[in-house]
């Protein structure tokens, strides 16, 4: 079959890929383009691992062809920091321990933005029920929540501060 | 020169060493997304490698086609058993001394089994490859039932060594038999049990389910062939192990392998073994002369990788009228798939289940295992806990409850009157176990306290009362679980696998200007080794934990370890690297004194320096000493600061806790709500608090999963019906409970820290606590012994069991 | 898990989609959100050569309410089914039952069109379009045409629709009185143990309309005729939904899988029938 391109702004960069039509979003970003902070954890949408953000919405992209993605604009963890400028998320999960193998946590970290884009003010349930989409097997959750609480009273803060 | 030195507690603070809740300094980079696992190695010219896996249980393999596959674009090679024969790699040996085909041998013995593989440009062009290869089966009888394993008409599973009455454990005696294996004293139990005023006698399933962690196996192998070196970067919980095993099976010399241990994103156990995968692309990658990289996918790894538990485990129990535990005999069938790859010590086919007499003081037991082949993966590991430590703790924590039950007793007070108690330790076990220190009662009445365990009861009572009455649909049940572990494994005197004794090791360089590199034996797939080993070491030799690095995972670097499962990386790796400390320090002293002008002894230690006794402004900080170390001519003594310890426990370590769940039970739906899980621990000494919190955290969820409804289920014909996320139970934030820790501290005698291992503790008491609550909601309507999982289904048939529907 | 190889179209109007799906025939399939589609091609389990994406056809998205009527395009999201207010006000249980369904990311892609066309069972959509007396409205090579959405599924993954048509739209009245959407299962992302969709309207203590259906209790979604029948002029009290409810799982027809054998199901169907009705009951 042939190869098309597609064009994504990703992590505020414009890329023009050349990949074939079944191309999964997650291997677009992973292998062609490098961007291996999200992972792949069961390939079937249950677990979340591959979470990035296109257009405004939290996406797995193991359930997506990167040629659904033309034209999006994508962020995924490597977009939310910098080494010298972590995200308060980035910053909430370390001061909480929200992670243990780390596996989940890009993922985690890039849904959790995106609930409190919508949501700056979650109650410990919403915040449950906004992650439910993403699955992690070392921490039991608790810390994850609270490092997200946490991020969001601070994000608020400073929200207010400004 | 006094008045500058800070107090002691600020210098002792500024180490961030022991007890301390140091943040992860694994953080930074996994919350950046910049964690480096194996899926995100990319080599030039790496190809990617998939299998053909059978859609059978049991069928014979007539033919496979390999052309079509061959003719597609980028698929460069299909192995098959025939390719890898004269390698004399079909096969390979199992950690538990049997074999297993790397791809089929003319035959599959369970679904999803191997059968060839693609090796292609990348993964769509391996899958279509995959899908390509025409493979004719034959389907032969399946066995799933364990039971019926040894009956007529059983189909012969393993042809290969059907004529073999002897396996690696001693005697078999039909072809599907593996093993027997007993422990204790079996006609004295016998006795007591004939004689005793109570008997109480329930079969106990432990289902079988899988460790699941969030990233699948996989490996990328890449054979040098300019140089004659491989190396391995995989999923490896036991790096060194794996270096030998694969030195021994593909006939490369040790020392021309590299085995890498990259980022890890979970073990759970799943990542000990040996796979075919691996065996694969290390062939691969010899054939094609490139890297060669397989990475499984979430149902390959449900179905082919790695099933944990699924025992059998028939008891009795006996007690006085007044509930005094006399004795204790089990019985085991344990399902272990078509080979036998059970990660288990050499001398223990069983691990140690004979751990089965839990922290309860009774004086005679006997346990057998009977290790029986069937249609389902291999595997047999510990998940999140020691060798079936597990199996064991959720057995007498059963076995308890219906003694209980049997009595008429409430089941608090039958642990408490049978608790071994505090100055009993050390304590030897009816079946063989010195267990090192344990303070249970203190740590149990402090749980019983905390949940307001009579009122709750009273709650409970009342609950029974309305519900009588139609009043309410929902029970109220208390889950109560005591657990003794016993992880650290393990003494080499009786502990191998494959012959490699289970020490471990550390090694420690320090830099002049007194920072420092340590390397261990062991492999952090998530707890954290970088952050805790360093608080150990800055402990030891005084300086701060952010000026110590942490690496582990690599053969080239790393000293010979045992690697990381059974909760063995604190209690043997931890101990080598105190031990490892103390060499410094030991060595320091002698610099010091150099330097001080005084003798060894003059000297004594204070956090991070010696100083001169008596006379407090005359010392030497470590740092100090470090650079001393690289700059000074000190006669008979040799320049530079390192040490390297192989540490051998003298014992395994036996942390303890008490577990308590409150669960509120729907008796219509099946569906069941957690108000509460408290849980105790005590691990000895504490090393990081919040790390140890987070453990806890982390096993109580994979133990709520596990007892709720993670299973691997099969159907007659031997089918996986819970191969993917959506039916094999991995609970999400929005079912699982928060959760209340708490701790004692008993350290253990034998260890240079104190310190007994934690990670596998809430696994292991936590599915007691769980399934007792769920059956103690029914003890009232005579509920005794129900199977897990305790998924809506199975609830609501013991409620209608029990004629709770009307 | 990787799919096939496939060409790939997206078309701007509903037009070439149908001209792109005559001109393939059965290699060609349409994607909406894609989450039931894409894992089943990762599983290989039907040749799809040539696929379309409805994301390019904007005439396939948006909520109009016009008068009492709704119309909801194919290509509506979930997340856009629960975030729109007055989508909210106009049928209230969309966004209740739309909160249950799979989780936040597939929610944001998972569409109604493609929830309700593809004839999956399990699916919660469906049902609710059961309860709402939905219109679906196709568009193929001979023009539109609507079907009942009761009469729309004939068994499991077989549906009225035709292989040179797509789903355009779906289209109700807009709904007054109480309503519920009450689903059981195992956990977040897992379809129905069982679950059910009532709509009740009380007049002076009677109740003058009622709506009650079933998803993932049969190979198709199921309307309760007689159960409806029961509710309607009843005080809707306890005797009239003991027998509403009977009649309900009288006509449920699951199958057993991992979520259970069969008695539980239909056990568990009556428990979940009757707390949508008295839920139902509690809003009117």
């Amino acid at each position: 079959m042939e190869k098309m391109h597609v064009k994504m702004n990703v992590n505020g960069k414009e890329v023009d890929l050349l990949t074939e039509p079944r191309t999964l979003l997650i291997h677009a970003l992973r292998e062609e383009l490098g961007i291996t902070g999200p992972h792949v954890g069961c390939s079937s949408s249950h677990c979340g691992a591959c979470t990035v953000d296109m257009n405004g919405m939290s996406v797995k992209s193991c359930t997506v062809f990167a040629a659904q993605a033309n034209g999006a604009e994508i962020t995924t963890i490597e977009g939310l920091g910098s080494p010298d400028a972590l995200h308060v998320l980035q910053e909430m999960f370390k001061e909480h321990h929200g992670l243990q193998c780390g596996y989940c946590t890009p993922g985690m970290i890039t849904r959790a933005y995106r609930l409190l884009q919508e949501n700056p003010n979650p109650t410990e349930e919403e915040v449950r029920f906004g992650i439910a989409g993403n699955l992690c097997r070392c921490t039991g959750y608790q810390n994850i929540v609270k490092a997200i609480l946490e991020a969001a009273a601070k994000m608020n803060e400073i929200k207010e501060s400004a | 020169m006094n008045e500058a030195t800070p107090p002691k507690e600020e210098r002792t603070a500024a180490l961030s060493g022991l007890g301390t809740s140091r943040k992860r300094v694994e953080d930074a980079r996994f919350t950046q997304g910049k964690g480096n696992y194996v899926d995100d190695l990319k080599m030039p010219g790496m190809l990617f490698g998939d299998f053909v896996r059978s859609p059978y249980a049991h069928a014979r393999v007539k033919s496979i086609d390999t052309e079509k596959a061959m003719a597609l674009p980028g698929v460069h090679a299909v192995l098959t058993a025939a390719d890898l024969e004269p390698l004399g790699l079909h096969w390979m040996p199992t950690l538990a001394g049997d074999k297993q085909m790397v791809l089929a041998d003319g035959k599959v013995l369970f679904q999803a089994q191997e059968v060839a593989f693609v090796v292609a440009d990348d993964r769509y062009a391996a899958a279509d490859g995959v899908a390509a290869v025409k493979v004719e089966y034959e389907e032969l009888p399946v066995l799933v039932d364990p039971f019926k394993a040894e009956s007529d008409g059983a189909p012969v599973l393993r042809e290969d060594i059907a004529d073999q009455t002897e396996g690696a454990h001693g005697p078999r005696r039909h072809p599907n038999h593996i093993f027997t294996w007993e422990s204790g004293d079996r006609e004295a139990t016998e006795a007591v049990l004939a004689e005793a005023d109570v008997v109480a006698e329930e079969m106990i399933y432990y289902h079988r389910t899988h460790p699941c962690p969030l990233e699948p196996c996989g490996c990328v192998a890449s054979m040098d062939k300019v140089n004659g070196k491989l190396t391995v970067w995989g999923t490896f919980q036991a790096p060194h192990a794996v270096r030998t095993v694969a030195s021994l099976i593909s006939g490369i010399a040790e020392h021309n392998i590299r085995i890498i241990s990259p980022d890890i994103g979970g073990g759970f156990g799943n990542k000990v073994g040996v796979y075919p995968g691996y065996v694969c692309s290390i062939v691969a990658s010899i054939v094609t002369g490139v890297p060669v990289k397989w990475i499984e996918d979430r149902s390959d790894n449900l179905m082919a990788t790695a099933f944990a538990r699924d025992y059998w485990m028939k008891g009795r129990i006996s007690a006085t009228k007044d509930g005094k535990i006399t004795g204790l005999h089990c019985h085991t069938t344990a399902d272990h798939g078509a080979f036998d790859a059970c990660a288990d010590p050499t001398k223990f086919p069983a691990g140690f289940m004979n751990i089965c007499t839990g922290s309860y003081d009774i004086p005679t037991a006997y346990l057998a295992v009977d290790g029986i082949y069937t249609n389902k993966a291999p595997g047999g590991v510990a998940y999140r806990c020691s060798f079936r430590v597990t199996e064991a703790a959720y057995f007498i924590e059963r076995m308890i409850e219906i003694l209980a039950i049997k009595l008429g007793m409430d089941a608090a007070e039958l642990r408490v009157k049978n608790f071994i108690k505090k100055d009993q330790f050390p304590y030897q076990s009816a079946l063989g176990w010195e267990y090192d220190s344990g303070d249970y009662h203190t740590g149990w009445d402090k749980a019983l306290k905390a949940v307001g365990y009579e009122d709750l009861r009273k709650e409970q009572a009342a609950r029974v009362e309305a519900f009588k009455r139609g009043e309410t649909r929902m029970l109220l049940g208390i889950g109560l679980s005591h657990f003794t572990e016993i992880v650290g494994a393990g003494p080499v005197k009786n502990c191998d696998i494959l012959g490699l004794g289970m020490f471990d090791s550390c090694e420690i360089r320090i830099h002049p200007t007194g920072s420092a590199i340590a390397r261990l034996g062991t492999i952090s797939q998530g707890q954290g080794h970088a952050t805790t080993f360093a608080q150990i070491l800055a402990s030891e030799i005084g300086l701060p934990a952010e000026d110590i690095t942490l690496e582990e995972g690599d053969t080239d670097t790393a000293p010979y370890g045992l690697g990381t499962y059974g909760s063995r990386s604190t209690p043997v790796a931890g101990a080598a690297t105190a031990m490892a400390g103390r060499k410094i320090r030991a060595k320091a002293q002698m610099i010091a004194a150099y330097l001080l002008e005084v003798h060894d002894n003059d000297l004594e230690w204070d956090v991070d320096r010696f100083v001169v006794k008596g006379s407090p402004e005359r010392f030497k900080t470590m740092k100090e000493i470090a650079f001393a170390s690289y700059n000074q001519a000190i006669p008979g003594v040799e320049p530079g600061l390192e040490a390297v310890s192989y540490y051998d426990p003298p014992n395994m370590t036996y942390p303890f806790g008490s577990y308590i769940c409150v669960m509120e039970i729907n008796v219509d739906t099946g569906t069941t709500e957690i108000r509460q899980v408290y849980a105790l621990d005590d691990c000895g000494t504490r090393i990081n608090p919040m790390i140890i919190e987070g453990q806890v955290h982390g096993g109580l969820t994979e133990a709520l999963a596990i007892a709720m409804g993670q299973e691997i289920a099969y159907d007659e014909q031997g089918n996986v019906t819970t191969g993917t996320l959506m039916d094999f139970f991995v609970p999400t934030a929005v079912e699982t409970p928060n959760y209340q820790t708490d701790y004692t501290v008993t350290p253990s005698p034998h260890h240079p820290i104190g310190a007994k291992g934690v990670g596998e503790s809430p696994n292991v008491g936590g599915v007691p606590a769980f399934s007792n609550a769920v059956h103690d909601a029914f003890r009232a309507f005579g509920l005794t012994q129900s199977n897990m999982p305790h998924d809506h289904w199975r609830i609501w048939k013991t409620a209608q069991s029990l004629g709770l529907h009307d | 898990m990787v799919p096939g190889a496939f060409n790939y179209y997206r078309p701007d109007t509903v037009d070439d989609v149908i001209g792109l799906l005559g001109e393939w025939g059965d290699d060609a399939r349409v994607i909406a959100g894609g989450h039931s589609l894409i894992p089943v091609m990762k599983q290989r389990l039907s040749d799809i050569s040539h696929l379309i994406d409805l994301g390019g056809v904007e005439a396939l998205k948006g909520i109009i309410i016009d008068g009492g009527t709704v119309t909801i395009g194919a290509m509506t999201t979930q997340h856009e089914l629960i975030t729109n207010d007055a989508l909210a006000s106009a049928a209230p249980i969309i966004r209740e039952a739309s909160l249950q369904i799979a989780d936040p990311q597939v929610r944001y892609l998972g569409t109604i069109g493609g929830n309700v066309a593809n004839g999956d069972p399990a699916n919660d959509m469906p049902g609710l379009m059961q309860t709402l007396g939905a219109t679906y409205h196709l568009a193929g090579p001979n023009g539109g045409r609507t079907v009942a959405a009761r009469d729309f599924y004939e068994a499991a993954y077989f549906t009225a629709r035709e292989d040179d048509e797509i789903l355009t739209a779906v289209s109700f009245a807009a709904t007054s009185g109480g309503y519920a959407y009450e689903k059981q299962k195992r956990k977040i992302g897992d379809y129905a143990t069982a679950a059910a969709g009532v709509l009740l309207t009380m007049h002076g203590g009677s109740c003058s309309a009622a709506s009650v259906a079933l998803t993932n209790l049969s190979d198709t979604p199921v309307y309760c005729t007689d159960a409806v029948d029961i509710l309607v002029g009843s005080s809707v009290d306890d005797e009239a939904v003991a027998a509403a409810v009977k009649a309900a799982v009288d006509v449920s027809d699951p199958v057993a899988d991992t979520r259970g054998p069969v008695d539980f199901k239909k056990y568990v169907a009556g428990v979940i029938v009757k707390k949508a009705i008295e839920s139902a009951r509690s809003r009117a």
